[in-house]
């Protein structure tokens, strides 16, 4: 007697993901048509989401994924813009080639970093990331060429004068001004694009499998030969670099720097972990969801202050005591819903299982 | 005597980051919890401290007396409401939520207290001084770092000596069999974190009376008494005390050379004791 053997896959897709990649595509293109769409103000308020949420998703991969739970990520924010400045300002480099230098500066940043951070017990790594990112603001305080404490300006001729400005003004007959908004714009859109594309990319590949293993059971994913902390390392590496060049992002439109503003805990790590835990730490959708949320509620408390910080820190409390996993997860957990989905399922088996472990088991 | 002055005013403000870490060091022993919100505390303290001062007219040192017990309710409260439902396995939401804590303990005074700097005053205290030989040392430095040794022998004792303390240390040991022999680990956890907050006002008195403060002056206390703790090593609170003072020195040499790098150079000394020392100084715990 033969057995049938039945063939197995092994799957990620679910019917939501399929129409979810069908609706991104959609809202990429009507993204990449927005700065002939909408105003200048709106594509500047668009650029401000787009940079927050890359900010987000990258320390969502650091504190959801691998575990490295930092306060210090302002120091890669503060360290790229700052690359990019002297890069522009000191060697007359373009802005746009200077934000890719700032990013390979970056990882420079990031292995003395880790090497000094790597070496506290969990919880007091996250004190010192952020030591690390204050004694980073206070040499740059130092940079007399770059203003010191005080800071300094891009260049007028700068961010006018960059790669693919001039042909904007050409092709599309938009003012210098505009053009440079448009371009750090559509920058920013393709370095979400990207920061989603390699999360999600490494999350469903075997490493992500490896490091979902560690951030689970440390030792029983090192028993089965998952090499945590060169995993955690690699991550690690990997934000420094995407932080490293959003801040530099960043400040190309800005075009104006100070180390105080550079390496703000407030606006480049305490908006950040607002944004992920109240989205959903641990998940890709959640940072999506939390930065819009975070908008709406600064546009609605712009008027109040630092009551909306003090809203901001008790609804991160509440949710971190009574819906851990975000109003991302609270959804995904009654409608199964997932856009991203990283969780295998075994498909064509005899079995049929509907109940599956963990969400990225 | 130039130099000799330095590092005695360095000394001395060590006294005053020993203050600022023995609290964090005692949670931290006895319940695996780091708590980010722990600079702000102290600027709370400071303020509860100036309030009470200016609305009654108090004496600071009376004024302190009386928040004392106001923070060790909060500390308590604190522990007991919100961060024991956090105490687990992972140590996301402690940090998240004490980080959250932080952000509202800032903006709150902000709120209440407006961005400007404040300072307690001590009276004829503040600029008296005694005659060392070749060094003077102000009074109120000097009664910092004695307060700090004081603060260290009761809290030694108290771990070492007394039944609470024993308690202390079995919970922080295993709080599950602690548990089995009558212990509630809720109310240990609830108990430390009050103390630490007696500990936090003793700090607070010093540092309104020291200095100005404001109310976003939190985060480099926290930072402060951090690197103090690493410093030392973990587990030891005399090891804290020297971990204060290498930080203190390295800051007033630091400033001696050039003002800008007061703090930068407590910083380096930090990360020249992580890269050589990971474990700090006078290590004790084993974790």
């Amino acid at each position: 007697m033969t057995m049938a053997i039945p063939s197995f896959t092994v799957e990620t897709r679910t019917r939501a993901s399929t129409l979810s990649a069908a609706a991104v595509i959609a809202l990429l293109l009507l993204a990449f048509a927005a700065p002939f769409i909408v105003s200048r103000g709106v594509i500047q308020e668009l650029f401000f989401i787009l940079t927050m949420l890359v900010l987000a998703q990258n320390w969502n991969l650091l504190a959801g994924y691998a575990g490295l739970i930092s306060v210090g990520q302002q120091a890669f924010v503060g360290f790229g813009a700052y690359t990019m400045f002297g890069a522009v300002i000191l060697f007359g480099v373009d802005p746009v080639v200077a934000i890719l230098i700032a990013g390979l500066f970056s990882i420079a940043l990031a292995f003395p970093t880790a090497f000094f951070t790597f070496r506290l017990y969990g919880p007091y790594f996250a004190i010192g990331t952020w030591v690390v990112a204050e004694v980073v603001r206070l040499l740059l305080a130092q940079w007399k060429a770059l203003g010191g404490g005080t800071g300094t300006s891009l260049p007028r001729d700068a961010t006018r004068d960059m790669v693919g400005v001039d042909m904007m003004r050409d092709v599309f007959g938009m003012k210098a001004s505009q053009a440079s908004d448009a371009l750090t714009y559509w920058l920013a859109l393709i370095l979400v694009v990207a920061t989603i594309g390699f999360i999600y990319g490494l999350l469903r590949s075997k490493q992500g499998l490896g490091l979902a293993a560690v951030r689970d059971n440390e030792q029983a994913a090192r028993a089965v030969g998952v090499d945590a902390r060169r995993m955690k390392t690699l991550v690690y590496l990997a934000t420094a670099f995407i932080t490293g060049i959003c801040g530099a992002l960043i400040y190309v439109q800005k075009a104006r720097i100070s180390p105080d503003a550079a390496f703000s805990v407030t606006d480049w790590t305490a908006y950040v972990i607002f944004i992920v835990v109240i989205g959903g730490i641990g998940t890709i959708e959640g940072p999506i969801l939390g930065v819009i949320i975070f908008f709406l509620l600064q546009n609605l408390l712009a008027d109040y202050g630092s009551w909306y910080l003090l809203v901001l820190g008790l609804l991160g409390i509440a949710i971190m005591l009574f819906a851990p996993r975000g109003l991302w997860g609270l959804f995904s957990d009654r409608t199964g819903i997932q856009l991203f989905p990283v969780r295998r399922v075994l498909k064509g088996g005899p079995l049929n299982l509907t109940h599956k472990g963990g969400p990225h088991g | 005597m130039n130099w000799l002055d330095t590092i005695l005013q360095g000394v001395l403000l060590g006294g005053l980051y020993a203050l600022f870490a023995a609290g964090l060091s005692l949670v931290f022993g006895i319940m695996r919890l780091v708590n980010l919100a722990h600079g702000d505390l102290i600027v709370l303290a400071a303020f509860l401290i100036l309030v009470l001062v200016t609305a009654l007219g108090l004496n600071p040192f009376v004024a302190a007396v009386i928040a004392a017990p106001l923070m060790f309710a909060i500390g308590w409260a604190l522990q007991y409401l919100l961060l024991n439902r956090t105490l687990g396995k992972d140590i996301l939401p402690p940090l998240l939520v004490t980080f959250g804590l932080s952000i509202v303990i800032q903006n709150g005074l902000l709120e209440s207290f407006s961005a400007d700097s404040r300072r307690v005053f001590a009276g004829s205290l503040e600029s008296a001084s005694i005659n060392l030989g070749p060094v003077n040392a102000g009074i109120m430095p000097l009664m910092t770092f004695f307060l700090a040794i004081a603060v260290i022998v009761c809290l030694n004792q108290l771990i070492y000596r007394t039944s609470v303390g024993r308690a202390f240390r079995a919970t922080s040991d295993d709080p599950v069999t602690a548990g089995l022999m009558g212990i509630r680990p809720q109310r240990i956890f609830a108990l430390a974190t009050g103390l630490a907050m007696v500990v936090v006002t003793i700090a607070a008195l010093y540092l309104g009376t020291r200095a100005n403060f404001d109310p976003t002056s939190g985060p480099s206390r926290l930072i402060y008494a951090f690197e103090a703790v690493i410093i030392g090593g973990l587990g030891s609170l005399w090891g804290t005390l020297a971990g204060g003072i290498i930080l203190g020195v390295a800051q007033t040499i630091g400033a001696a050379i050039n003002p800008e790098w007061q703090i930068l150079a407590g910083h380096l000394a930090f990360l020249g004791v992580l890269l050589f020392k990971p474990r700090g100084l006078f290590p004790r715990a084993v974790d």
